[in-house]
């Protein structure tokens, strides 16, 4: 008898320390990332009455910008409104989704869009308000799966050319070389190369390299999101230009030069121009302030003038207990002036036209940026279409020694099997 | 995974009172229920949060929850093995991205298990020894990068191995140009083989593979990114595993030191066949955790390269959490999270095999070799010991 009470002692034991192991041991951290989204409890569902808005902020000036705008909306409509900032936000959204209690408005990306308009959980709701000819079609077009149009653009950025204006004069070069196509760039490029500075750095992705792609007439995916294109020959040629400035050593990655970022690469002088988009001059501003530099479009390729733009939107969720006070919300948020504010605090590009003008005379050394909307091209949004990228940016991160052919052909694949399940 | 160990465990816990009053009746019925009482808080808990998630996640792994709502509500459907298929059959993208988890990892495990072993059985012989001085110092000093936070120790893995890092300054005082360490994809056995003149794999390599990715793919070792992080695992988890040791060197009694003393045995015959054979159970406990610690490995990678640089950081771990809550794929995301499971319990059972105790000694060890030399016959001395 005293054997049992012992060994159940014993078991009981061992099974506690082996919990304990698996805590120490194992090393995975799932269950610590305490949700910042659930840090206020009680505001939000149940009563209906008030409203929840999960963001993923850039920093304080987002957040703070966020906050007063939300208030200054409670204060004029009367319904409680509060702001969680996410760490994580695809997985806080993740697992609000999943509780069926999702935060009611939310910070959407393009690549998440499509997965979350799959399983239902995003209230179709932009083309209701009252604004939603004045966005710009490029981002509408953005945000609409099959024929619906999801949410409102929150703000937007483009891709463009970003000059030190010293290493210019430097070099000799004057406006008139400011590159406008390929060969000047080139030209530019090779100029502004010197000992330890080299022409031009942008990150080893697509989100970068992609704009020489559209340059050339290239994309991942065609116009009627059908099929994939990644083996075009004009996506060979934009990749083997790319991959010429590399080996000549005219262009580089930030990593080749001890750096993290494009915009790092500039600021500290290893790079004397950098393919970024309008956040640069935040960072510059904050990091590097002593850097004189000019904004240009990028310059054209073979068909015409291309770059990439990246935009999030307003979610609201279709579980949302109160819709309604959402859209109202969101109408706010997006309203002209709105915008103009955000764009003065945190300095993001309006996502409406009325906004633009505006945006010029606040931001005269960014308008490069706003005029590249016109010729920007989107990220595919088929779900999938995110991995598929990611594993273009893992190839493109050898694209100096890469078999271009067989690298677009292996993207070509993938894309095709991404498109025809999405189907 | 040894979570559903220590569940096990606990109703095999559970079972053993509810036994003993079939046979004893009366007055030892009721300590039955006071049993119950008092493992219920464990059963419950463990029932919570870790049976019930497992059952639902074996669930979610052969649906096709999206991630909206329950995974048990009736718009889900059931789908097989679809997800299992795509991960391990089907050559697309998602079979791709499996396999090179698996190839980074399985390098991880196969480098840092049997380094972290050596070293923490190392760091504790040494500092057991009684004649070494401040031991208690040098105790602590070896045991403080594991009680550190391992996101603290990427962070500061991150600055050291950065291209201007303090990493490739020292190697630059000795006129070796060190590589960017956390952008080099490049795999170190590849680079080897490159150094040799070997540039390209042979057709039957690079022709055909396991996974989606070819075998000259899987030979090409860990990137050197990875290889940062072997190193940095090596170096917090042997402390752990040092404390282990330790523990279990002290248990060996002195006169078994002193009896093999005085039969004539060199230290390295002393440690070689009277310590390590003693240490034997630590041994596999050590193996055991650093496997299960190794093929989970998850929180280096999100804090540190996120998989990148160009996927060779990508772990099953890493890749079950980005299916699952970066791309909608929770069927996906859990299946993965089973197969690692089913390849921990294989490795386990396999090593467990090997380590077991035996009740005779195996002919060949019967006598003391100088080193294994297995079938070669012509050990010197083995006759005369005979």
């Amino acid at each position: 008898m005293r054997r049992t009470a012992r060994s159940t002692t014993l078991t009981a034991l061992i099974a506690g320390g082996a919990l304990a192991l698996t805590a120490c041991g194992g090393g995975s951290s799932f269950d610590d990332d305490e949700p910042a989204g659930t840090a206020e409890p009680g505001t939000g569902d149940g009563t209906g009455a008030s409203l929840t808005l999960l963001i993923g902020s850039s920093g304080d000036a987002e957040t703070d910008a966020v906050n007063a705008a939300v208030a200054a909306w409670s204060e004029q409509s009367g319904i409680a409104a509060s702001v969680n900032v996410a760490s994580d936000l695809n997985q806080e959204l993740a697992q609000g989704f999943a509780a069926a209690s999702p935060p009611d408005v939310f910070y959407a990306s393009t690549d998440q869009l499509a997965g979350w308009v799959a399983n239902g959980s995003l209230h179709p709701y932009a083309s209701e308000l009252a604004s939603a000819d004045d966005f710009y079609p490029s981002l509408q077009e953005n945000f609409t799966v099959d024929g619906e149009f999801y949410c409102a653009p929150k703000d937007f950025s483009t891709l463009a050319l970003v000059i030190n204006e010293d290493a210019w004069t430097e070099a000799g070069l004057t406006e008139a070389d400011v590159p406008t196509d390929w060969d000047s760039l080139r030209s530019a490029a090779e100029a502004l190369t010197t000992g330890d500075q080299v022409g031009l750095a942008f990150g080893p992705e697509y989100q970068r390299v992609g704009t020489f792609m559209a340059q050339a007439g290239g994309g991942l995916v065609s116009e009627d999101g059908t099929e994939a294109i990644a083996d075009s020959p004009e996506n060979i040629e934009a990749l083997t230009f790319v991959q010429s400035m590399l080996t000549d050593g005219i262009a580089a990655f930030p990593s080749d030069i001890d750096t993290g970022w494009g915009g790092e690469a500039f600021g500290s002088g290893r790079a004397a121009m950098t393919i970024e988009g309008n956040w640069i001059t935040g960072a510059l501003r904050n990091d590097f302030p002593d850097v004189s530099y000019l904004v240009a479009p990028l310059p054209a390729g073979p068909a015409g003038q291309g770059t990439l733009q990246f935009t999030n939107c307003w979610g609201i969720a279709a579980d949302s207990s109160n819709q309604e006070a959402a859209i109202d919300l969101v109408e706010f948020l997006t309203a002209t002036e709105q915008q103009a504010e955000f764009a003065e605090a945190f300095g993001v590009m309006p996502s409406v036209e009325s906004a633009g003008d505006d945006f010029r005379s606040t931001f005269p050394e960014q308008a490069a940026f706003l005029d590249s909307a016109e010729f920007a091209v989107g990220m595919p949004t088929v779900q999938g279409a995110s991995d598929v990228i990611a594993d273009f940016n893992g190839q493109i991160e050898g694209l100096r020694t890469a078999d271009v052919e067989a690298m677009l052909q292996s993207v070509q694949t993938n894309m095709q099997a991404v498109l025809d399940s999405a189907g | 995974m040894s979570t559903t160990r220590s569940a096990e465990a606990t109703s095999a816990s559970a079972r053993s009172p509810r036994r003993s009053p079939s046979r004893r009746s009366g007055v030892r019925g009721r300590e039955a229920a006071a049993g119950w009482l008092f493992i219920s808080p464990m059963i419950v808990i463990l029932g919570l949060f870790l049976v019930v998630p497992v059952l639902m996640a074996a669930w979610v792994s052969v649906s096709d929850w999206t991630g909206r709502g329950s995974p048990l509500s009736s718009t889900v459907g059931f789908v097989g093995g679809e997800n299992y298929s795509r991960l391990l059959a089907d050559g697309g993208l998602a079979t791709q991205d499996f396999g090179t988890a698996v190839r980074n990892n399985a390098w991880y495990v196969f480098l840092v298990v049997p380094l972290q072993t050596a070293l923490s059985l190392f760091l504790a012989v040494m500092v057991n020894r009684k004649v070494l001085r401040g031991r208690g110092a040098f105790r602590t000093a070896f045991y403080f990068p594991s009680v550190t936070s391992s996101v603290a120790i990427t962070v500061l893995f991150l600055f050291l191995f950065s291209a201007s890092g303090a990493v490739n300054k020292g190697l630059s005082y000795l006129s070796i140009t060190g590589p960017n360490w956390f952008a080099d994809a490049r795999g170190v056995v590849h680079v080897l083989l490159g150094a040799l003149g070997v540039q390209s794999g042979p057709a039957a390599l690079t022709g055909n593979g396991f996974l989606g990715i070819t075998w000259w793919s899987w030979i090409s070792g860990p990137s050197v990114a990875m290889s940062v992080f072997i190193i940095m695992a090596v170096f917090t988890t042997s402390g752990t595993f040092m404390l282990l040791f330790i523990a279990a060197l002290q248990q060996i009694s002195g006169d078994v030191e002193e009896a093999a003393l005085m039969d004539g045995t060199s230290a390295w015959q002393r440690f070689w066949y009277v310590t390590v054979p003693m240490l034997r159970p630590t041994l596999f406990t050590v193996i055991t955790l650093g496997l299960i610690g190794c093929w989970q490995v998850f929180d280096q990678i999100y804090t540190g390269t996120q998989g990148g640089p160009a996927k060779t950081t990508l772990t099953p771990a890493y890749l079950s959490y980005q299916s699952s809550f970066e791309q909608q794929q929770w069927g996906r995301g859990a299946a993965i999270a089973f197969v690692l499971f089913a390849i921990i319990v294989v490795l386990t059972i396999i090593q467990r095999l090997i380590l077991r105790e035996r009740d005779t000694v195996p002919r060949r060890k019967r006598f003391i070799h100088p080193i294994r030399t297995g079938e070669s016959g012509a050990v010197p001395g083995a006759g005369a010991q005979r």
